[in-house]
């Protein structure tokens, strides 16, 4: 029997991954999964839309985009995603996870407590700030650049507690917001809302660190 | 050091213009609910249901569409004690809706913190010649249209998310995919056009010029472009992503069909992999009947709803 493909993973580039280029796939089941990739073909990364296990093929990173982590997770378990994004972060692949993306990389979540894919130490309160109006701009100190990094809250989580090896990268409010340990980058904000390009090109180089070590370990 | 930007919202006053961090914020909540769907939810328990089946956010409302359209009268906001049962049951965006030009039932909804507010034509207007300046509020609203002119004078008076009218409570697309059809090949038109054109189609629409050349620049409006209205299957709302939509509200759909927990876990399956036929035939495999249907053409001009603002 002939296998019919019927839907192909969507590729930034139609020819498919080019040599030397890093390839990011954006889980795009829901959430801005567009802004995110907006940025990052803009930083020169190729991007892919990953709604099955067979989009992850040839990720360098994987992207878990803002949105409902209620509608997410739902979709990850069911498509099989949960598990193959946590295979993915245990060979030492890049993940960035930004608000619902945040929530679902969390050990512990809480207001209400959810399932999560927990591959940082870290316990998030879900819509920490309050509803919609509550969501706003702030500007708040960061190890990754010296001027103020611009961050976009749209009812947003709470870092509540980090592990001690959890690196805080930026803070807003005296809470962390932008954290990091091994492979796995999180905010709690929209670095990808912004023209900002700071957050997205540390990821990139994450991504390429993964790749290499994971080379050699073959 | 926590420094605010002075434009940033705060007292509702502040800045609303265009690029503003109040109005980025209200745009940001509708880019964050894309590629999802929003269910038209009468009591807590369809929120309930319609959260556990993957819905992205829900609409309060008195009565679904089908329900205004057979019982007639005026249709308002829906009670405040069964939206703050709503938005205490769910954790996902509680969107609600207000009769066109009415303010105060937006001023109510403001101070009720609703995440979203939907200016309907599904309930009865409040005001058939001015709609609400939507800049006003710090809650984000949305809007219906039925082409692209009506689209960006919601825009211009600040919408900050767009779908089409379709004709509510029909169990009927017809009416969503002549309108998404209609605002798409609207907009690729301009991006056509000559600056010395766009002028003269700025007239002919009735719709700001610094719109039509941002739209003419980009290709597509500057807030999010969904779709609702007749959407009853999981095929529909394949077919209006497909044709642009890039999220679906679903109406009387749901909760008038024989089986709306399957039916709700369907319709959001196939709005997420509207590109993938075989997920879409899975999602549909199991279902029951849908809620029935009207042909729209058999209806008179008065029983319309997508007539209803301009």
């Amino acid at each position: 029997m002939a296998k019919i493909v019927l839907a192909r993973p969507r590729h930034s580039n139609p020819e498919g991954k080019r040599k030397g280029h890093v390839t990011i796939g954006i889980v795009a089941i829901q959430g801005d999964f567009a802004a995110h990739a907006a940025i990052l073909q803009e930083l020169g990364a190729e991007t892919v839309e990953v709604r099955k296990v067979r989009d992850l093929e040839g990720c360098d990173g994987i992207v878990l985009p803002g949105g409902e982590s209620t509608t997410q997770l739902q979709f990850l378990k069911e498509e099989g995603l949960f598990d193959a994004i946590r295979k993915f972060s245990r060979k030492g692949g890049a993940i960035f996870g930004t608000c619902a993306g945040a929530i679902l990389l969390a050990s512990e979540v809480r207001n209400p407590p959810q399932e999560s894919l927990g591959l940082l130490d870290m316990t998030v309160l879900r819509n920490g700030y309050g509803r919609q109006l509550a969501s706003d701009v702030f500007y708040g100190p960061s190890t990754l650049k010296q001027e103020p990094l611009e961050m976009v809250f749209i009812r947003g989580p709470i870092i509540e507690e980090v592990g001690e090896d959890v690196t805080v990268l930026a803070r807003h409010e005296g809470k962390a917001a932008l954290v990091e340990k091994g492979n796995i980058l999180v905010a709690t904000f929209h670095p990808e809302l912004t023209d900002d390009t700071t957050v997205h090109e540390h990821f990139l180089q994450m991504a390429v660190k993964g790749t290499a070590k994971a080379a050699m370990a073959r | 050091m926590q420094a605010k930007k002075p434009n940033g919202s705060g007292n509702g006053h502040g800045g609303k213009a265009k690029g503003s961090n109040e109005w980025r914020v209200k745009v940001g909540l509708a880019e964050m609910l894309k590629g999802g769907v929003i269910m038209d939810v009468t009591n807590a328990e369809q929120a309930r249901i319609a959260e556990k089946a993957g819905a992205c956010a829900v609409m309060a409302l008195e009565r679904v569409p089908s329900d205004i359209r057979k019982e007639g009268g005026v249709a308002r906001m829906a009670s405040i004690k069964v939206i703050r049962e709503i938005m205490k049951t769910v954790t996902i965006p509680v969107m609600a809706k207000v009769r066109i030009g009415h303010f105060s039932e937006a001023e109510v909804l403001q101070a009720l913190e609703v995440d979203f507010i939907d200016e309907s034509e599904v309930l009865t207007p409040a005001d058939e010649e001015n709609h609400i300046w939507k800049h006003d509020y710090r809650v984000p609203f949305v809007c219906g249209a039925r082409n692209l002119g009506e689209a960006v004078r919601r825009i211009a008076e600040g919408a900050a998310m767009i779908r089409t009218k379709g004709e509510a409570g029909s169990g009927n697309v017809v009416e969503a995919v002549r309108h998404m059809r209609t605002i798409v090949s609207q907009m690729k038109k301009l991006t056509t056009l000559r600056d010395d054109e766009l002028m003269r189609e700025a007239k002919e629409m009735g719709a700001p010029l610094d719109l039509i050349r941002e739209i003419a620049k980009t290709g597509k409006l500057p807030v999010p472009n969904f779709s609702a209205g007749g959407i009853a299957t999981p095929a529909d709302a394949a077919l209006v992503r497909k044709l642009g939509a890039e999220a679906v509200f679903v109406g009387s759909g749901i909760f008038k069909s024989s089986d709306p927990d399957a039916r709700a876990k369907a319709i959001v399956k196939a709005t997420t992999h509207f590109e993938d036929p075989k997920a879409i035939l899975e999602a549909c495999e199991e279902l029951g009947e849908a809620m029935p249907g009207i042909d729209v053409r058999q209806l008179e001009e008065k029983d319309l709803l997508s007539t209803r603002g301009w």
